[in-house]
């Protein structure tokens, strides 16, 4: 797609909660694009707008307070508004909330960006009694103002045409200074001077800028200061130690403080100026605040969100499981179609078990995955996921996590039955990249929908007698394990510091539906490019893994000839009646082909198991069977472990046929579960090592793709299948040599 | 008229911000969200756990771990 060579962009940059995401959905509609920034995790939403004609390129900024070195969104936003030079910034100020939102408008402008100001939620801070005057407030920062509401788009052909003046004026760089007090104002000056006659990253900053971030200690400039040019930076930062010094002795503060001390007198000084009128006195109750005395209250708050969140689970796993049996017999009709039309052979096995088995398991989480997020969406833009963080930070920071991480933790199966995936994503509401790090590493711990048929399977299997007691240890056992797992990673190789929590809780609002729409399609989408890119090549991979090499020739006779023995051993009537039933698929067999047609299929799956040992994934089972027997497990449960890293579904069917069952339906495990029951090397034992194993071994590898991707490197997606896999297999020898040293549950 | 740390203070207790002593990120993120000198605020309520702490500052809700509000001086009436 090629762009056009005089493109005007806009930029529209504003605090969080402040309505941006409102203004760009209903500026653009359906004409965005999601993308990510390079190098960083953080999302890159771009749009197209019409206007008079020409085409004009709005760029969605991540929501800031401020911008600082501190964290990824921040840099972004200010790289951006440095290195691309939007001919216009259209800044989205909260109303309600004039005083806070006006900060990161003083940094807009010192930044010398282009700016206009939406005062956006009018209607909002008016129905709070909060008058503002646009037009003083205009004067007095000498920027245009303009009132919108963005949910009824009121005031958006302004506020865009007021965007695209400036953007046609061009005029680029503009000064705007606020004083930081007598002392940082004369450093300033020696500052700017010094930069100016170096031209030290003058093509990109303001002179003043630069001298303000090296005042700050802004991580960011020192570092790409030092590197352009050396001797100017020491002396930049010889006169900030000096002012640091003097201001330590006379007014026990530091530049950093005295700036933000500054930036927020200018605003008061402005809205003193009569700009806004407050009917009522700050501290009134607001009617978020009186849902607030209930909602996070001592005692009733943990019990809503309890509520809250059963509720959001039974939403996206009841109600997606309709459509995803469409998908799932969509899927199965299309195998059986092209199975149909193909002839025998590798093509129509690669396509049939690779391809659509493999990318419509995936695709088939995609209605899971669009219930889950529309869901989440509800929860995050009415406000309520603040406090679901507020109430549970102090739980999970004392385990190197953030309040923020609790969804992603329920979603992944934190109540048993979810789906690490969306799980995973999840983990994007958390800003903070350390505690978001653990917190994707730690969730595939949780018992997701795939790992629990295979938990039943065993309870029921070896301990019948006290089924819920040991599903709910073995729920205990995830989170646990997921804890402590985070503690150690946030002690060892993510350490660090916590980031901080400080936190806005915005106030409850009624979501919008066109913004709940697209932020579900959004991520669904995403999700949906994965399935026809990297995890069609991987499912393709796992099929050759379980399919090569074939049987040799011998085998395949001897199967071949032992089902012409069956076949050849009842009357001519009967095969017959089987061949017709099989090209009709009828069901009704006399007693005579019901015996044939079952010891047929003791001969397909004895075929199949006999290939799966000797296919390479089957390989890798059986030679494992050397290290694996200490944990207890032998080379058919190899192959089944082997086969959950496709999908951890495959387990139980893996194991179906291992153990001679042919097709096992997962609903009617039974069957399976007495054959282990008496398998002479299965015990309570084996099976608790198994369940051990399998809830923290390797993720799925849809699972590790999403880790990919959200983490931003393959390392970690590598690191969470060798960590995950070395600490299943330790804690699964553990138990299985305690108990077989002491003789506790052998039997 | 004394002057208490953050951590002290009661829900519905209100004063006047006298220090922030911070600095590095975590300081940069309270100044940032308008936590400075001279400011008045309120304290809203306490998670179950009595943390973190919610206050009212320049019109919105804040919150902020106690760990955090230990670097904040306010001056409260008796």
């Amino acid at each position: 797609m090629g762009k056009p060579l005089k493109e005007s962009s806009i930029a529209l940059a504003g605090n969080p909660n402040a309505g941006k995401t409102t203004l760009f959905n209903s500026l653009t509609g359906a004409r965005q694009h999601v993308g990510n920034y390079p190098g960083v995790t953080v999302e890159k939403k771009e749009g197209f707008l019409e206007l008079n004609g020409s085409e004009l390129h709005i760029i969605d900024l991540p929501g800031t307070y401020s911008l600082t070195a501190y964290s990824e969104d921040e840099v972004v936003a200010r790289n951006y508004l440095a290195e691309s030079k939007p001919g216009a910034v259209i800044n989205i100020v909260d109303a309600a909330n004039l005083e806070r939102n006006l900060y990161l408008t003083v940094q807009l402008l010192e930044l010398g960006s282009p700016v206009c100001i939406a005062l956006n939620m009018i209607d909002t801070a008016e129905s709070m009694g909060i008058t503002i005057d646009s037009r003083k407030l205009s004067t007095l920062m000498q920027t245009p103002v303009i009132p919108t509401i963005a949910r009824t788009g009121k005031g958006k052909k302004e506020i865009i045409a007021e965007a695209a003046r400036l953007e046609k004026e061009h005029k680029g760089q503009r000064e705007f200074t606020i004083s930081y007090g007598e002392d940082l104002d004369n450093v300033l000056l020696k500052m700017e001077s010094l930069i100016k006659e170096n031209h030290f990253m003058t093509d990109l900053y303001p002179p003043r800028w630069v001298g303000i971030k090296y005042l700050e200690n802004d991580e960011q400039i020192l570092t790409k200061g030092d590197g352009l040019n050396d001797g100017v930076s020491k002396k930049l930062r010889n006169i900030v130690d000096k002012v640091s010094r003097h201001l330590e002795s006379t007014l026990d503060t530091c530049p950093e403080a005295l700036i933000a001390d500054y930036r927020y007198g200018y605003i008061g000084s402005i809205l003193k100026q009569d700009v806004i009128q407050r009917k009522f006195s700050p501290d009134r109750l607001l009617v978020s605040d009186r849902i607030d005395r209930v909602v996070t209250n001592r005692f009733i708050g943990p019990l809503i969100m309890l509520g809250i969140i059963y509720g959001l689970y039974q939403f996206t796993f009841s109600y997606s499981e309709i459509p995803v049996a469409w998908f799932e017999s969509f899927f199965g009709w299309l195998s059986e179609f092209v199975s149909g039309v193909l002839p025998d052979g590798l093509l129509k096995s690669m396509i049939v078990s690779g391809v659509i088995n493999g990318v419509g398991g995936v695709l088939g989480f995609v209605p899971l995955i669009m219930f889950m997020f529309f869901g989440i969406a509800i929860l995050e833009d009415s406000g309520y996921l603040a406090r679901v963080a507020y109430m549970l930070d102090r739980v999970f920071s004392m385990f190197g996590l953030h309040g923020n991480s609790v969804m992603a933790f329920i979603v992944s199966g934190g109540i048993a039955g979810g789906c690490a995936v969306p799980g995973v994503m999840a983990s994007r509401t958390l800003k903070s990249p350390r505690e978001k790090l653990a917190t994707l590493l730690t969730v595939p711990f949780m018992n997701c929908g795939a790992k629990l048929p295979i938990m039943a399977l065993l309870v029921g299997a070896f301990f019948g007698k006290n089924k819920a007691m040991m599903m709910f240890i073995i729920t205990m056992i995830s989170w646990g394990g997921a804890l402590l797992t985070a503690k150690l990673l946030r002690s060892t190789i993510i350490s660090g510091p916590s980031t901080p929590f400080v936190m806005e809780l915005p106030p409850y609002r009624l979501p919008t539906f066109k913004g709940l729409i697209i932020h579900t399609w959004e991520r669904t989408w995403q999700y949906i490019k994965k399935a026809g890119t990297v995890i069609l090549g991987i499912s393709i991979l796992l099929w050759a893994l379980m399919t090569f090499p074939g049987l040799p020739d011998t085998d395949v006779e001897k199967f071949t000839q032992q089902r012409e023995v069956l076949r050849s051993s009842v009357a001519a009537s009967v095969l017959h009646e089987l061949d017709k039933a099989a090209n009709s698929g009828s069901r009704e067999l006399s007693p005579a082909a019901t015996e044939l047609a079952s010891r047929l299929n003791v001969v397909d799956s004895l075929e199949g198991e006999a290939a799966l040992k000797n296919s390479v994934a089957g390989r890798i089972g059986t030679s494992l069977e050397s290290v694996s027997k200490y944990a207890g497990f032998d080379w058919r449960t190899n192959i089944a472990l082997v086969g959950g890293f496709a999908a951890k579904e495959v387990v139980i069917s893996t194991l179906g046929t291992a153990y001679s069952l042919g097709e096992v339906d997962p609903e009617a495990s039974s069957s399976l579960g007495d054959t282990l029951k008496n398998a002479a090397n299965w015990s309570p034992l084996v099976a608790l090592s198994l369940i051990i194993f399998t809830i923290f071994y390797s993720p799925c590898f849809v699972t590790v793709i999403a880790i990919v991707k959200e983490s931003g490197s393959w390392k970690w997606g590598a690191f969470s299948m060798i960590f995950n896999t070395t600490l299943a297999f330790t804690l699964a020898v553990l138990v299985y040599q305690i108990g077989s040293f002491t003789g506790l549950l052998t039997g | 008229m004394t002057v208490i740390n953050l951590r002290q203070m009661k829900v519905n207790q209100s004063g006047q911000i006298v220090a922030v002593k911070v600095s590095g990120e975590l300081g940069r993120r309270i100044r940032d969200m308008g936590m400075t000198k001279g400011a008045e605020i309120k304290i809203q309520g306490k998670a179950p756990l009595y943390d973190p702490v919610a206050l009212r500052i320049r019109g919105f809700t804040l919150s902020l771990r106690n760990s955090e509000a230990d670097f904040i001086d306010v001056e409260v009436k008796d």
